[in-house]
């Protein structure tokens, strides 16, 4: 946006389209829309709240007529960037459009719309004994749009699957402000699968204004339980045993003696804090099945060394396990200022290679790193704290995380599980594919959408004044100020 | 009393760097947030509030009317507190940002008045906001609120028309025993030491008259000091730091004076401000010690009920019974067992438990009067999950929360009263 005056008209379009009161604009409001929940932050130029399909798309068609950045945005807890308007423009946030349109117990799906909290649409569905599984540690606050987008796992997508898995169809705006259904209400709908493209798009291929998930009836019986482990490699160890040995169990997770230190300090929760790591292990399904099932997998922990496992024993007690696992990243803001979390997959038999090599890479740069994640995908959480305040820390910490990447890349792994790509890992791709599967990919994108302006500089790194990677950049100064 | 130079300077308080940075940006406390509930703005958050203070902090811009906006649609209910994993104190980066606001802003002429009044006159000087209490009730019994009622004389100005709707009926103002200790029935175990609150006597008065009862049934030697006086959350939450501190000091001295095994409150907002007297006069060398022995021996009343244990009632108080969380107490304390258990233990006494209990009620001190529209969006949503649990009596922990939701129940037109948890305690003694 050039000119002072093309930005003036640009807000007072948006205001016709939305009302003045859902369009923000000042320099103030835009540094709360600077950010998402990972190290990624930019200034757009003018945040709109729509609230139907139909404003969406004359947004869109508005930002299509001008040539002005778009980017969708849900509750901004993202991980990777997407909602991070890298090169300014309209940053549409869905959080009005939160209206939970439809609940079928027959069909055992739901209709909804974009900025319907994830939780939310669990919490309505219960009545019904049904519930969304995908359940980020987010899930309190992050909306079903934003999932869509990034593809989001969660911990008990390990044996009912990710995001895609559970959606059938989506209403979208395309980037040229059309509105379009991809796929539908059945399972198996004729043609390409789109939304299964669509489904982790990140935002590159349009807006979603409406979703049909599938809902899961909630199990019979389900048993929580927590390994305790001296040794991180214990833990790894018995993490491929439990998986080699048949059991998928509901969620299977890794947190480290780092995390420990954080999350007892956030939550009620008694995990020894002098442990290497704990498992913690969920068994959900028929009542005789779950005995059957956590009885070897508490046998397998315990053959690998468990120094002790202990069984929720009230739903309480499994609720607050669960909310030291979901609170476990946030709770390391207690060590330090800023964290860097990577999403690297390996497979689950290199794992303990993998943690030992991670663990060397952030000592050789000096920096702790703390570990949690879904280990039964082999999805990694390797978070790297630092201090943005010190100089060259941002610079150096991307770097630690590259080196990271590499590694997961080399045992057979890949960059990212269930965040994104987004912004600091699209110059990574090329660790994975080769330019020809990447040109293949963006061909998609053009067919989607001709204009480059449309969520810009995401997943790909060969888009036109984007820049190869991505640097931490110097946040502007808006004016004098600061407290007294 | 002794004064502390420095402290006195304004704008002394301002959210510290190490406070801004325990902020990482996560959202989980999105929607914890009454005012992000309401209206869906990130701006209307707490992590949009932090990001804000951050960019002040860090020059990117000042004080602007922009951010001020923002500062001052917070309720302060610091549910983002109990929902934030990271530990960000925010109730008092809010508390040292709204002093900031004062030091560096010129209010209008009509606000400055009406800080001028409240802070200065009114609650520093309880005789003072007792004599305005009697005006009111004067106007309230004399049939002149009648009159206007019935003539709409204030119809032409809303905001004194709506403010006038808002009244509560004063009832009989609470009178201190005539002695300032009342002994413990049977054997005292303990002494304890009451604050008696500066809106609770005016408008509650029943209420700590039930807490003399109930803590004197349990062995306990009451004492009212009558040198007490106002807590100083309300200046504390509005950036009046300094007059706070004042009070801080006043009652530090009063209440340790008595030597008391414990300082009895039953009112959450004053409660959460004595609990951290600790925090406001850390600067404060003269009174440092002090205040920490003082906020060790702060208890809201329920909490020391369970701590205590209290005795169990017999009489039968057959009734439906749901709790309304009072952020201070939920939140800002900590405590959410210690009301229920006073109620559970109540013989006939259904408890059911409301959706969202400890979402705010919308009261938030006078943010009711100030922010009226987005206060009563809170309350009707609070409301709805009150009708849904069908309540005979809303039970609560504060003065403010109690008003606002008498204000709630008459707006729905529920067949609902409001007590204090205290209340019904004491009538289960009989």
């Amino acid at each position: 946006m050039a000119t002072k005056t093309k930005r003036t008209s640009l807000i007072g379009a948006l205001e016709g389209i939305v009302g003045a009161e859902f369009v923000l604009h000042t320099p103030e409001d835009m540094v709360v829309f600077e950010y998402d929940g990972s190290i990624g932050k930019s200034l757009p130029q003018v945040v709109v709240f729509p609230s139907t399909t139909e404003q969406v798309a004359q947004i869109v068609r508005l930002a299509y007529s001008v040539d002005v950045p778009i980017v969708p945005r849900g509750a901004g807890t993202g991980l990777s960037g997407g909602a991070v308007a890298v090169k300014g423009g309209i940053v549409v946030t869905l959080t009005r459009m939160n209206r939970i349109l439809e609940i079928d117990p027959v069909n055992r799906q739901a209709t909804v719309e974009p900025g319907v909290i994830n939780l939310h649409l669990s919490e309505q569905a219960e009545p019904h004994g049904l519930y969304y599984v995908p359940d980020p540690s987010s899930q309190r606050v992050c909306t079903i749009g934003g999932n869509v987008a990034e593809n989001s796992g969660g911990p008990h997508c390990l044996a009912y699957g990710v995001t895609t898995n559970h959606v059938l169809g989506l209403e979208v705006v395309l980037p040229d402000g059309e509105v379009v259904w991809l796929g539908g209400p059945l399972e198996d709908m004729p043609g390409y699968d789109l939304t299964g493209l669509f489904v982790g798009s990140e935002g590159t291929l349009g807006i979603v204004t409406k979703a049909i998930v599938k809902l899961y009836p909630i199990a019979e019986s389900v048993r929580t339980l927590v390994a305790v482990y001296e040794e991180i490699d214990d833990a790894s160890r018995a993490v491929s045993a439990i998986i080699a040995s048949g059991v998928i169990p509901a969620a299977l997770e890794m947190i480290d003696k780092v995390t420990i230190e954080a999350v007892v300090q956030a939550v009620d929760v008694e995990y020894p804090s002098d442990a290497g790591a704990v498992l913690l292990i969920e068994v959900d399904g028929l009542k005789e099945a779950v005995e059957q099932e956590s009885e070897a997998v508490e046998a397998i922990c315990r053959d690998l060394g468990a120094r002790e496992i202990r069984v929720a024993e009230t739903p309480e007690d499994r609720e607050r396990l669960w909310a030291a696992r979901k609170g476990a990243l946030a709770a390391l803001g207690r060590l330090a200022p800023n964290y860097y979390i990577l999403d690297g997959v390996v497979p689950r038999s290199r794992l303990m290679d993998v943690l030992r090599r991670v663990g060397e890479i952030c000592d050789r740069y000096d920096f702790r790193v703390a570990n949690v994640f879904h280990a039964g995908d082999g999805n990694l959480h390797p978070n790297i704290l630092f201090d943005e305040r010190i100089p060259g820390q941002s610079e150096r910490v991307l770097e630690a995380g590259a080196e990271i990447m590499q590694v997961c890349v080399e045992v057979g792994g890949t960059i990212t599980g269930e965040h994104g790509v987004g912004l600091e890992k699209k110059g990574f791709m090329s660790l994975v594919f080769s330019p020809q599967d990447i040109a293949a990919m963006e061909k998609v994108r053009d067919a989607f959408s001709s204009v480059e302006t449309f969520n810009p500089c995401k997943i790909f790194s060969t888009a036109k004044g984007c820049g190869e990677g991505w640097r931490v950049p110097t946040l502007p100064d808006l004016g004098p100020g600061s407290f007294l | 009393m002794t004064t502390n130079a420095p402290l006195e300077l304004p704008g002394a308080d301002a959210p510290t760097e190490a406070d801004i940075y325990k902020c990482v940006h996560c959202g989980l406390c999105l929607q914890a947030c009454p005012t992000y509930l309401e209206l869906g703005l990130e701006t209307e958050s707490p992590r949009g509030r932090v990001a804000l203070m951050k960019a002040v902090h860090g020059g990117r811009f000042g004080l602007t009317e922009g951010v001020v906006g923002h500062m001052e649609l917070c309720l302060q209910c610091r549910a983002c507190e109990t929902a934030c994993p990271s530990g960000v104190p925010f109730g008092r980066m809010m508390e040292a940002t709204r002093a900031q606001i004062t030091a560096t802003t010129r209010r209008s002429l009509r606000a400055r008045a009406v800080r001028f009044l409240v802070f200065r006159l009114l609650f520093p000087r309880l005789g003072l906001l007792r004599a305005g209490a009697w005006l009111l009730k004067l106007y309230q019994r004399s049939g002149v609120q009648w009159l206007v009622r019935e003539l709409r004389v204030l119809k032409p100005i809303k905001s004194l028309d709506q403010l006038e709707q808002q009244l509560p009926r004063l009832p009989k103002f609470y009178r201190p025993p005539p002695s300032e200790l009342v002994p413990a029935q049977g054997q005292a175990t303990r002494r304890v030491a009451m604050l008696s609150g500066c809106v609770m006597p005016l408008v509650y008065g029943p209420v700590n008259e039930a807490t003399v009862r109930v803590l004197a049934r349990n062995g306990c030697d009451v004492l009212t000091p009558r040198a007490q006086g106002c807590c100083g959350s309300l200046h504390a939450h509005s950036g009046e730091r300094d007059g706070a501190r004042a009070l801080a000091r006043r009652n530090i001295d009063v209440f340790l004076e008595t030597n008391p095994d414990a300082i009895i409150v039953n009112a959450a907002g004053c409660g959460a401000t004595m609990k951290e007297y600790v925090e406001l006069l850390e600067g404060d060398p003269a009174y440092r010690d002090k205040a920490r022995r003082f906020s060790a021996l702060v208890r809201d009343v329920t909490e020391f009920l369970a701590e205590l244990p209290f005795e169990p009632p017999k009489k039968e108080l057959s009734a439906r019974v749901t709790y309304q969380d009072s952020c201070h107490l939920v939140h800002a304390q900590g405590i959410k067992d210690a009301p229920r258990e006073v109620l559970r233990s109540i013989p006939g006494l259904r408890f059911v438990e409301m959706k969202a209990s400890d979402t705010c009620c919308g009261a938030a001190g006078v943010y009711n009067v100030v922010h009226r529209d987005l206060a009563n969006g809170i309350l009707d949503q609070k409301m709805a999950n009150v009708a849904a649990a069908q309540p005979d009596i809303i039970a609560t922990a504060n003065p403010g929360c109690m008003l606002q939701l008498e204000m709630g129940v008459r707006r729905m037109g529920l067949d609902a009263r409001v007590a204090h948890v205290v209340e019904l305690l004491d009538e289960a003694y009989g």
